[in-house]
């Protein structure tokens, strides 16, 4: 009953949100404590009348967007309907005792139709865009060989991008297109190439001596951030997305990897290394400049950073005893450890993570975390060892 | 002028070989030449100590790049490196004007793989007999070229271990221009952890893996 009252006010204080301004709303701020601590209270909701893989697929959607099913007489929100030829439902709420949406789908398969059905229930609940109908990349490796594949952004329907027997890494989704960049080993070199999966088309963007490495493409997809070493260390680069203009961002002795944007475009933030050994992340303005440090308590052996799309968060792998999901402020600060697991991307949602975790005797998968209610769901996956997860946005 | 150059050279030549093999009673002038034959059969066992090879300078004036000598030592006139960039290091040469016309052998250096530290790119003092077994041959072959692979240990994010492994490709490319090869005969690759040469998750393995090969390209006959 306390629990219910709770949840009432919680819910209460979210539709207060969402009369006063749409817009905070759909931006709740999160402290760094609740959001990286995993201490947001998932949304209780009630859910009945479906059966098979639409019922699966709306548990799965909606308990990876933070939601949590309980019975009917706990939530204030009922998500009733049928998956008996198409899918249908009708959400109710019990607090302002109204019906929030009532749709019917149709065309599609009847798993596209639920993960639509489980998008209407986000964006009718939190005020904010769902995505279980978004898509990832990544690469899987078989018997010494790997391929870039895409997948719904749980795991199914993946087919594969590339077939050419090589090595590939660090696939990257353009933003808003149907392009990939990545690392292709194919042509005696490690070459960047951007990949138009519809046409099939593909371009190198990038073979300069020695290797060529851990694309990025920009938010405005105008721009491809990359580690070159054609001047005798790997420092970072950034080219128009044709591979043309090409502009050196850092002149370092040591290492510079996986660059990745500030949403706004102005930084390229990166994991970089000092004349000791020691790592950190670091920013440089993509026109060029001096670099910034980004200040990091807590964790040692930053590698991998991610931008969360809502430029709020950026979400790393810390390499300690194992490694370590961890998020920091883009600003730095002190970061929080989240699960074990490597190579983060974050969701166009800024809540959403797709990491690889690591099982015993070098298995590896993707696992999705929603991080301000930890819930995690590995993704199911016989393709082989998959790894290095891009999320579309 | 050229004898000018040669004699240091040779002198030169000769303290780094007595350095490299640790063989302190090689008389002066009597090393034997590296022949086919002397190399290391492909397949078979792996020598763990320093490979004893000839000083550089005695493979005659075409295997030793004039104006190439290394470190300062008393009473020697020191030549200048190829100027690296200020920052960065040693430029590289276009990958497709390395390799066009060449023909890749993978075999040829197997002996000669160097082995790196936990998440380091320092060539150690033990594997520079390696290094210099593999230069000794780009001078007595004055048309090969050389690819340098740098490999990872499973122990790192996989971008980081690509760009790690890079490091350690470009410090054994380094190594070999101060031995007195021609950094645009050489070019480098990473492959992160996607090649391991032994496939054990465990620290037997992980030294196997931290490595760097070294491929040697050939004009087509």
């Amino acid at each position: 009953m306390k629990f219910r009252f709770m949840s009432s006010l919680f819910v209460m204080a979210l539709l207060a949100c969402l009369v006063a301004s749409p817009v905070a709303m759909a931006q709740a701020e999160y402290d760094i404590d609740v959001f990286a601590r995993g201490l947001a209270k998932p949304i209780p909701i009630a859910v009945e009348g479906y059966s098979g893989e639409v019922s699966q697929v709306l548990k799965f959607d909606l308990e990876i967007s933070g939601f949590k099913f309980v019975s009917e007489t706990d939530s204030q929100f009922v998500l009733k309907g049928t998956n008996n030829g198409q899918v249908e439902g009708r959400l109710f709420d019990s607090v302002s005792k109204s019906v929030k949406f009532a749709k019917a789908f149709s065309g599609g398969s009847a798993r596209s139709q639920a993960h639509a059905l489980a998008d209407e229930v986000v964006q009718a609940i939190t005020g904010r865009r769902g995505i279980a109908r978004t898509k990832i990349a990544f690469k899987v490796a078989r018997s010494g060989k790997s391929e870039v594949y895409i997948a719904d952004y749980d795991g199914h329907n993946a087919s594969g991008v590339t077939a050419d027997g090589s090595i590939v890494a660090a696939p990257c989704w353009a933003p808003g297109r149907r392009t990939l960049y990545y690392t292709t080993y194919k042509s005696n070199n490690a070459d960047i190439v951007s990949h138009d999966i519809d046409s099939t088309e593909r371009k190198i963007i990038a073979r300069y001596g020695g290797s060529n490495i851990s694309p990025a493409a920009s938010p405005d997809g105008r721009h491809v951030a990359m580690i070159l070493s054609k001047s005798g260390s790997p420092d970072l680069y950034v080219a128009n997305s044709d591979g043309s203009g090409l502009r050196q961002l850092t002149r370092t002795r040591e290492d510079e990897s996986s660059p990745c944007w500030s949403p706004d475009g102005a930084w390229v933030c990166f994991a970089g290394k000092t004349s000791e050994g020691r790592r950190f992340l670091a920013k440089a303005p993509a026109s060029g400049g001096p670099m910034q440090r980004l200040s990091i308590s807590q964790v040692v052996n930053p590698s991998e950073p991610d931008w969360s799309p809502d430029g709020k968060w950026i979400a790393f792998t810390s390499q300690m005893r194992d490694f370590n999901i961890c998020v920091v402020p883009a600003s730095g600060g002190e970061a929080r450890i989240l699960v074990l697991g490597e190579d983060p991307s974050w969701a166009p949602n800024s809540r959403t993570l797709v990491f690889t975790r690591r099982g015993s005797g070098g298995k590896r998968f993707l696992s999705l975390l929603d991080v301000p209610t930890k819930q995690s769901k590995d993704i199911a996956q016989s393709l082989g060892v998959c790894t290095q997860p891009s999320w579309s946005r | 002028m050229k004898r000018a150059v040669f004699l240091p050279v040779l002198v030169i030549g000769l303290a780094l070989a007595v350095g490299a093999t640790g063989c302190k009673h090689t008389p002066k002038g009597t090393t034997p030449l590296p022949t086919a034959k002397s190399r290391p059969v492909p397949g078979t066992v792996e020598r763990q100590g320093p490979i004893t090879t000839a000083p550089p300078s005695t493979t005659g004036p075409g295997g030793v790049g004039a104006g190439t000598a290394t470190k300062p030592d008393e009473g020697i006139t020191t030549t200048k490196l190829p100027a690296p960039d200020s920052t960065s290091g040693y430029s590289q040469p276009s990958i497709d004007d390395l390799i066009e016309g060449m023909v890749p052998d993978t075999n040829y250096f197997k002996a000669q793989t160097v082995y790196f530290e936990f998440d380091s790119s320092l060539i150690r003092t033990s594997q520079y007999g390696r290094i210099h077994a593999v230069g000794d041959e780009l001078k007595a072959k004055p048309t090969t070229r050389l690819m340098i692979d740098g490999h990872c240990d499973e122990r790192g994010t996989e971008e980081y271990n690509r760009a790690l492994g890079e490091r350690r490709a470009l410090a054994a490319r380094e190594a070999l221009i101060k031995y007195g090869i021609a950094p645009d005969r050489m070019s480098t690759r990473s492959w992160g952890e996607d090649v391991p040469a032994a496939l054990g998750h465990d620290e037997q393995s992980w030294t196997q893996n931290r490595r760097g090969e070294f491929i040697l390209l050939s004009p087509k006959q």
